[in-house]
């Protein structure tokens, strides 16, 4: 597993710079791994840094205010900030492609969908127009839409049928890379389960790695293999699902999973972690979840806590795990 | 019972083919379904398609030419041979409001044309870009804006000289900075929308940008902006004239025959009414079809 890394994120930081607002540090010293076909999901609080991750690596970040500080993101061993935006036009669409938040938003109202799905085949793989076009039609009818739509526009279909041609414009190049960022966030129960069924059946047919953004932690459970939970800006527990379901060690995992109303239905009320995340441009030396962490010691304020690694491949952020 | 199927049949199928239809419209089709629905805008549009077609056949329409002196026949009113009726030189009146839309045509769209050109180019690169190449532009817009558009359009042809080129680039230039101020904003909401980011993570360049996905979207209000910047610049050219600024006498200008009529206007009234009408219907016209553009392109209103 080891050898066939696709994606090597290492010591990612990036600020956003304003002269008003001061630094804004919304992703510190992250590392991450994917390997070839696997899904790992990026968990966290509104704010977390997992947008800024995920655009972090498509160089999507503007710069400025953004800034890339430290840190590299490997892609097939090349690092990504080190190429040019030509570069990197390659590469976006073609060889990792990204599926945004809302389908509402993320299509050009003023051409065909069928033109949109067909513009990235053109451009990318340079087939001629009639090959892109009927491609494209492929495309659609692999995410359930008939190709006799392709000449219909945005505002004619409902969200969760704009979602799918969102995943049909990312898939059409068949990236090695999908980076989801919320792709159901903005979709109502039923379509949710509806898409996410169509894109893990998608991933295993194209074998495609993803990169699942999510605050959605039943969403991570139905398609992750590895999970990171994001907190401030920082990877506070990473690990295989089971780690993460079933070993939560972060406190703050665990106020995650308390704060979830459970189908089982005994507790009485749910648990909210308490307090609300700390302000990015002014995060606190040491724990950045010590003001609202329950376990919290001085200790953890006076230091940076390291990533410690309490099981193969299961890493942690805090400096009680172990203790009872 | 048969035939009543039938009947149910063949209702669902026009049902669906009326919904295919409805499906297959493209963005410029439902405007015009929209903009068809307002009765003033759809006859302002029928008098400016009649003012263009005149503008056009002048020639054939017009019983005399523009400049056809008839000194016998001075000052008369409105009859059958002069259906508005003649002026002092004997020059038929009708004619001349027949070639005067040609000119105040001309004049209105290429003078349009002028500002959108440039105001468009202008306003998009600031929207665009931003930063300090936004400060830039807009500054610079701003200290023509702030000199009032008449004024603006007389310092500068006084500057370039009368003549009918020089009164359609006076006007056009007044224009620009309006135009500009459109533009940027349109294109300013536009480039933050997510689906540039989309298009962006999806390999498009900037060129690509700009032109497949931030001015098709951003055309809605220039187009309005235009549409009555029509109607503006048909105003400032008659006002020009009308000081004898603009067109030069004898060409048959609206608002140079308005200028040349009123030492008269008491004792012969068509010589001003006719002219003026025309200034009137044109202007009320292109207005009305500026509202309803801006109506049928406004999204809250689509059903």
């Amino acid at each position: 597993m080891e050898q066939d890394k696709l994606l090597e994120i290492e010591d990612l930081s990036i600020y956003y710079i304003t002269e008003d607002a001061g630094t804004c540090q919304a992703v510190n010293h992250v590392s991450l791994s994917l390997g070839k076909g696997e899904t790992l999901g990026l968990v966290g609080e509104t704010g977390a840094g997992k947008t800024t991750i995920a655009k972090g690596i498509m160089r999507l970040v503007m710069e400025p205010p953004g800034k890339y500080v430290s840190g590299s993101i490997r892609f097939h061993g090349e690092d990504l900030l080190k190429k040019s935006v030509r570069e990197m036009q390659k590469i976006r669409g073609a060889k990792i492609s990204m599926i945004f938040q809302d389908p509402m938003t993320a299509l050009n109202p003023t051409d065909t969908v069928g033109a949109q799905i067909a513009e990235v085949l053109y451009y990318q793989k340079n087939l001629s127009k009639a090959e892109a076009r009927k491609r494209a039609e492929e495309m659609m009818e692999m995410v359930g839409i008939q190709k006799n739509r392709y000449d219909e526009y945005p505002h004619q279909f409902s969200g969760g049928m704009k979602q799918r041609i969102v995943i049909a414009i990312a898939l059409a190049c068949n990236p090695e890379l999908l980076i989801a960022d919320e792709p159901t966030t903005a979709l109502d129960v039923t379509i949710q389960a509806q898409v996410l069924d169509m894109m893990r059946n998608l991933k295993k047919e194209l074998g495609t790695a993803m990169l699942l953004i999510t605050h959605d932690l039943g969403v991570v459970a139905e398609m992750c293999e590895k999970v990171a939970i994001v907190y401030a800006g920082e990877i506070v527990e990473l690990g295989r699902v089971e780690h993460i379901y079933d070993e939560t060690a972060h406190p703050y995992t665990i106020g995650l999973f308390g704060s979830l109303p459970s189908m089982a239905g005994t507790e009485e009320r749910l648990k909210p972690v308490g307090g609300m995340m700390p302000d990015p441009s002014h995060l606190p030396p040491g724990c950045k979840f010590a003001p609202r962490c329950p376990r919290k010691t001085p200790a953890c304020e006076q230091q940076e806590i390291p990533l410690s690694e309490i099981a193969p491949g299961h890493l942690v952020r805090c400096i009680h795990v172990g203790e009872e | 019972m048969a035939e009543e199927k039938n009947r149910q049949v063949s209702s669902a199928v026009r049902a669906e083919d009326v919904m295919r239809k409805y499906k297959k419209q493209s963005r410029l089709g439902m405007i015009w379904r929209q903009y068809r629905k307002n009765a003033l805008s759809m006859f302002s549009l029928a008098l400016i398609l009649i003012l263009a077609a005149m503008a056009l056949g002048a020639d054939w329409i017009a019983p005399y030419g523009a400049t056809e002196q008839n000194i016998s026949d001075r000052f008369m009113g409105p009859c059958a041979a002069h259906l508005f009726g003649t002026d002092g030189l004997g020059r038929d009146i009708f004619s001349r409001v027949v070639y005067g839309a040609r000119v105040s045509m001309i004049v209105g769209f290429i003078s349009t044309g002028v500002s959108a050109f440039f105001g468009i180019i202008l306003g998009s690169i600031a929207g665009f870009c931003g930063g300090w190449i936004d400060n830039v532009i807009m500054r610079v817009l701003d200290v023509f804006m702030a000199i009032p558009n008449m004024l603006m359009a007389m310092v500068l042809s006084a500057t370039l000289g009368t003549g009918m080129i020089n009164c359609m680039l006076a006007v056009g230039i007044t224009g620009i900075p309006n135009m500009a101020r459109v533009a940027r904003a349109s294109v300013m909401t536009q480039r933050n929308q997510e689906y540039i980011e989309s298009a962006r993570s999806n390999n498009a360049g900037n060129g690509r940008i700009i032109f497949r996905y931030v001015l098709p979207n951003a055309l809605s209000p220039i187009f309005v902006a235009v549409a009555s910047g029509i109607a503006n610049a048909i105003t400032v050219a008659a006002s020009l004239s009308f000081i004898g600024l603009g067109i030069q006498p004898p060409n048959p200008e609206w608002g140079a025959m308005l200028s040349a009529g009123r030492e008269y206007i008491m004792e012969y009234p068509w010589l001003c009414i006719f002219p003026g009408i025309a200034i009137l219907i044109t202007v009320f016209s292109l207005n009305n079809i500026g509202d309803g553009l801006r109506d049928a392109l406004d999204p809250r209103l689509k059903n």
